[in-house]
């Protein structure tokens, strides 16, 4: 029997158990404590029954399970101390289906994560209104609400790939600054008819009570007064203080530094305010030295999360899966190829497939042992095709730093190793 | 402060009664010209929002070697965080130096971001005369204003940035078509 147990997430399918875990996935250096301890060959080994553990207020993980983020700075920064890691990154290589568990979202903070009480915080929205209020949490909460599956993307998602590929690099280093929760809050609309809001105001200030008090300019157009919204409830409880508590703003479909966390103001004008945030930092450096600004939307993209990067597969049945999404609205579809993108097949979607959020998709794939490489491409609703790494380079440069959404491959040697690789 | 919101409410309520025909309540409270000042920091690129006070060069080298150069270097190089000066040319090069004078395009966001974010254990712990000084400073280690050069309200926004034509906006979200009437 092979020593190699599957990640405990994955659990391989029963009727391959007795071919030594063909096809199984190991999660390589990442993998979970207990994978090295014995499994059950009969049924006879499986542990008697008996009582457990007493109920508590809340529940835990199981003890067999260690999944976590892995704090970051810059490209190529890792394994650093926490106190200077500027973004904490999902473990998409552990997790399955749509939705991402509350403390493993990942984070992108200015100045630390402050702790606020919400008896203190008040939210002011003022400018070109009729009447500026300040609202607390409570009122928030009275007020009508909405819930919101989205997707949340830091613009840095993928930085680490704009020009080279490092080998060890697993999808959480890749990939891991976008997440998808479920928002609940008060739509933007609802706030800009309490203040009445004059007919010639069409940007917004949102600003943070952190530290930095990180602040941006948003365009009013019809698709953002009606979809944002100020959340104060994420995947059914208050927001995390990671995550903004106790308010944020939620952009479906943009930049994730527009959601404003520890949100605190918002004002109206006409004009942007060209902070520094969207001058100087979340700017696109082109390769003419000239930056890309204003560009809010995020990206059609999507990225194989099993088998991914540190991973290690043997021949045999693989499930390919992975996760999708798109600024622009729902995916339509995403398309995988096993032969370095000679050849593509159409991918499963798991249902739901919402508007501007994370979908899982997946594949029956039978490995021959051949080396070879992975790569999947989606394709949103508005027809937007996730570009191949060499047109998207041909068109941003190396230099953009932000908003890399060029297609992910893993390159498979005759080993079974799977590896990042640019294409 | 809780009896005192109820009331104001309660007046709100009465109000919105005789005045709102659509709703017959009311969220939130109104907010007062004063503390609206307090936390309306925002600078715009043409100059709005700056407060007076003024502030020169000379004055902010002691105040960013005293606040700032821990962080970000002696002449606002070779520090730890965010490289502040230089950087000119380098654009197009692989590896290119973003700094307040090769890549900013507005002297107004330097008040701005100083004033909200800066020092970063202490921020808006710099005087308004201090946040000006260093912005001068910052700016003269960049050849932008000179060595004995004096920022203020009026002359900030008139400043014209080396990368001020760097940028090209996003065609979704251009702001000077976006919401042009057709």
């Amino acid at each position: 029997m092979s020593s190699k147990v599957s990640d405990d997430l994955l659990p391989r399918p029963a009727k391959f158990s007795r071919r030594g875990f063909v096809g199984s996935l190991s999660a390589g250096i990442l993998g979970a404590a207990a994978t090295e301890a014995a499994g059950a060959e009969t049924l006879a080994d499986v542990p008697d029954r008996s009582p457990g553990a007493d109920l508590g207020a809340h529940s835990e993980r199981s003890r067999f399970v260690k999944v976590d983020r892995i704090p970051e700075a810059t490209p190529g920064k890792r394994n650093i101390d926490a106190s200077d890691a500027i973004n904490s990154k999902t473990p998409h290589q552990k997790l399955v289906g749509n939705i991402t568990p509350t403390d493993l979202h990942y984070e992108r903070s200015h100045s630390g994560v402050p702790d606020i009480d919400p008896a203190q915080h008040r939210l002011l929205v003022h400018g070109m209104v009729g009447k500026p209020l300040v609202f607390s949490v409570e009122d928030l909460k009275r007020m009508p609400s909405i819930t919101r599956i989205v997707f949340i993307e830091c613009t840095g998602n993928g930085w680490e790939n704009w020009k080279k590929a490092d080998p060890e690099l697993t999808v959480q280093n890749t990939h891991g600054l976008v997440s998808t929760n479920e928002w609940t809050g008060v739509p933007l609309k609802f706030l800009i008819d309490l203040v009445g809001k004059d007919k010639g105001s069409n940007w917004m200030l949102a600003e943070g009570g952190d530290g930095a008090g990180v602040d941006r300019s948003i365009p009013l157009t019809d698709e953002i007064v009606n979809e944002a919204f100020v959340a104060y409830g994420q995947n059914g409880e208050p927001l995390r203080p990671a995550h903004g508590f106790p308010m944020r703003l939620v952009m479906p479909g943009f930049e994730g530094n527009l959601h404003i966390k520890w949100l605190r103001r918002l004002k109206f004008g006409n004009a942007p305010w060209m902070t520094r945030w969207e001058t100087a930092r979340y700017t696109q450096l082109l390769a003419n030295g000239k930056a890309r600004q204003f560009q809010l939307r995020m990206e059609t993209n999507s990225v194989i999360t099993q088998p991914s990067g540190m991973m290690q597969i043997q021949p045999g049945y693989i499930r390919i899966s992975g996760l999708a999404w798109s600024g622009h609205g729902k995916i339509a579809k995403v398309e995988i190829s096993t032969d370095g993108a000679k050849n593509w097949k159409q991918a499963q979607l798991s249902q739901p497939v919402l508007s501007k959020a994370q979908v899982r998709f997946q594949m029956d794939w039978d490995w021959d042992g051949k080396p070879t490489k992975i790569v999947s491409r989606s394709t949103d609703e508005q027809g937007n095709v996730q570009p191949d790494r060499q047109s998207f380079i041909a068109a941003m440069g190396t230099n953009a730093l932000f908003h890399y959404n060029a297609q992910q491959t893993w390159s498979i040697d005759e080993a079974g190793r799977v590896r990042n690789v640019l294409a | 402060m809780f009896s005192h919101d109820k009331l104001l409410l309660a007046g709100l309520f009465i109000v919105g009664l005789l005045a709102a025909p659509a709703l017959a309540f009311d969220f939130g409270r109104p907010a007062t010209p004063g503390e609206i000042t307090l936390w309306d920091i925002d600078v715009g690129p043409d100059g709005k929002g700056l407060p007076d006070g003024s502030g020169t060069a000379a004055q902010g080298k002691q105040i960013f070697a005293d606040n700032c150069a821990a962080c970000h270097g002696e002449n606002g190089q070779g520090g730890i965080k965010d490289r502040l000066a230089g950087g000119q040319g380098t654009l197009v090069s692989s590896m290119p130096v973003k700094t307040v004078g090769s890549f900013w395009p507005y002297a107004t966001t330097l008040y701005d971001y100083i004033h909200r974010a800066m020092p970063y254990p202490a921020p808006g712990s710099l005087s308004t005369d201090e946040t000006y000084a260093v912005t001068a400073y910052i700016l003269s280690l960049n050849g932008i204003v000179p060595a004995d050069g004096k920022v203020d309200r009026e002359s900030l926004p008139k400043i014209r940035m080396p990368n001020r034509d760097g940028f090209i906006p996003d065609p979704e979200f251009d702001p000077a078509k976006l919401f042009r009437k057709k």
